[in-house]
């Protein structure tokens, strides 16, 4: 890659910002209406602690979630891998949850919570969301394997522990990472979504600093909010990333 | 000398697809050689599977003298487990047996020897040629001990150099242990080089059309190729082959 190609995003960014700071001086366009790229920084900065605090709590719901939707997924891909009448059963109700949006459902959960616990319905919803993509993900991957391996079990008489263990789980490994890196990433946009219908301070993330802050018209700090959840939100897809190309150079062996 | 496997009158019919096989009769006596070589879709690949128990014949009557544990199989592909090093894919079928893990890793690490593949017991199947994942696959199939082999087109995706030298060290290997060995081809040549008996089969649903037996030591001598035996027995086998396809010929399903 050339030097210029390396650079390139920086540079564009670079250019966005000061034509943004340029127009904004030029224009004498209010700051609660769009603040120029300084103002950002220095609500960035003079919020640096609270923003830090709020990225955390957002990033330990999505976790939670992730974690969650993770268990609840491969036990119910399990299920779904032992009989084809639990995989009928099973596929609608799951279908039915990824499509209905979480926005929908997310009152329901609020009220479920509790007043006091707007972060239980918040990590609930998050799972909701991150639960398809591992979920199918497995599914996929516990039925994936090589057939001809299949029909050499078959002959070597394994045992049905030994086919899941010694075939199927590790056949499914790339299907698993994959749906978790989709996962991670949903995780965090529902536990944000369902923050903002919780509506309340009682969690403390990111999406009530971005609230909290345009409801004050303080657009600035809104930004700010913003900024830290998209770096937030980038890290965890890079992480992700970077798990899932370890995970498939393990499995493939190089 | 008793058969270590049989087929009497077998017939497979697959719902929806018609008849796949027979009737077919085919007998295999111990230590021998047999090459089955037919088109594509004559049903040898479900002969074979027959023979490993992998499957029951909608008519007629499977016997195998060998027990599914002495009974070892080896695919067109090599059929190597990614996630797992050579020695542990050569070793599968020990543990899922019960034999102890060091005591199967220690017979692997043999097997793999007598292949050829000593320096490549903890090499991944992606770092393996083509041949020498064949040979890895060879020595998963032969780590039991079988007393019945059954080889899939093993050689059909190697390289013409490569496969002439895996047919003479297969060759070598069966001097060892003589256990009796189905070879499924649709190459005249590798099937008069391999095998002492050469039975050719009608396109699907597949019967025998004759058989040439190859009267010739083995391992084969130097030269063998280019002897006027081996000339006229893979030319009679070409004409039956031919006579067995070719227009006029009886059961031909397009």
């Amino acid at each position: 890659m050339s030097r210029l190609a390396y650079l390139a995003p920086a540079l564009l960014i670079g250019a966005i910002l000061v034509v943004w700071q340029v127009a904004c001086a030029v224009l004498h366009t209010p700051e609660y209406l769009l603040p120029p790229p300084t103002a950002i920084a220095l609500a960035l900065i003079r919020n640096a602690p609270i923003l830090a605090l709020s990225a955390w709590r957002t990033l330990a719901m999505a976790l939670e979630a992730l974690i969650a939707a993770s268990l609840f997924a491969a036990l119910l891909a399990f299920l779904v891998s032992l009989s084809r009448t639990l995989d009928r059963a099973i596929r609608p109700l799951a279908v039915a949850l990824q499509v209905t949006p979480v926005v929908a459902i997310a009152p329901l959960f609020v009220i479920w919570a509790g007043v006091d616990h707007p972060d239980r319905a918040i990590v609930a919803l998050a799972a909701i969301v991150a639960f398809f993509p591992i979920f199918s993900g497995a599914v996929r991957g516990l039925s994936s394997a090589d057939p001809d391996l299949e029909r050499l079990f078959d002959l070597y008489d394994a045992r049905g522990l030994q086919r899941l263990t010694r075939l199927r789980l590790p056949s499914a490994v790339p299907f698993i990472v994959e749906g978790l890196k989709v996962a991670s990433g949903l995780a965090i946009i529902g536990a944000v979504v369902a923050e903002f219908v919780a509506g309340s301070g009682g969690a403390e993330g990111l999406a009530w600093r971005i609230l909290e802050a345009g409801n004050r018209l303080r657009t600035a700090e809104m930004f700010a909010a913003i900024v830290t959840l998209a770096l937030m939100a980038a890290v965890v897809h890079l992480a992700f990333q970077a798990l899932e190309r370890r995970a498939l150079v393990w499995w493939r062996g190089r | 000398m008793t058969a270590v496997a049989s087929l009497t009158g077998v017939e497979v019919d697959y719902p929806g697809r018609g008849k796949a096989l027979g009737p077919f009769d085919l007998s295999l006596a111990e230590g021998e050689i047999v090459a089955l070589v037919g088109p594509s879709g004559c049903g040898k690949s479900t002969a074979l599977r027959l023979l490993a128990g992998l499957e029951g014949p909608t008519r007629g009557e499977v016997r195998r003298a060998a027990g599914r544990g002495e009974t070892s199989v080896v695919f067109q592909s090599p059929t190597l487990a990614p996630w797992l090093s050579a020695g542990a894919n050569v070793a599968l079928p020990l543990e899922l047996a019960g034999v102890a893990r060091d005591e199967a890793r220690r017979r692997a690490a043999d097997a793999l020897g007598r292949v050829g593949l000593a320096g490549a017991v903890s090499a991944r199947p992606a770092q393996l040629s083509g041949g020498m994942a064949m040979r890895a696959s060879l020595a998963r199939a032969l780590v039991t001990g079988p007393k019945l082999l059954l080889l899939d087109e093993p050689f059909a995706a190697l390289d013409e150099i490569t496969r002439r030298v895996l047919a003479d060290d297969l060759l070598a290997l069966w001097r060892q242990a003589r256990p009796a060995i189905i070879f499924v081809t649709h190459n005249v040549e590798e099937a008069v080089y391999m095998a002492g008996r050469v039975i050719v089969m009608t396109p699907g649903p597949g019967r025998s059309a004759g058989e040439t037996v190859i009267d010739a030591p083995v391992p084969r001598p130097p030269g063998f190729r280019v002897t006027a035996l081996f000339r006229e027995a893979a030319e009679a086998i070409s004409e039956r082959l031919a006579g067995a396809t070719g227009p006029g010929a009886t059961g031909v399903a397009a």
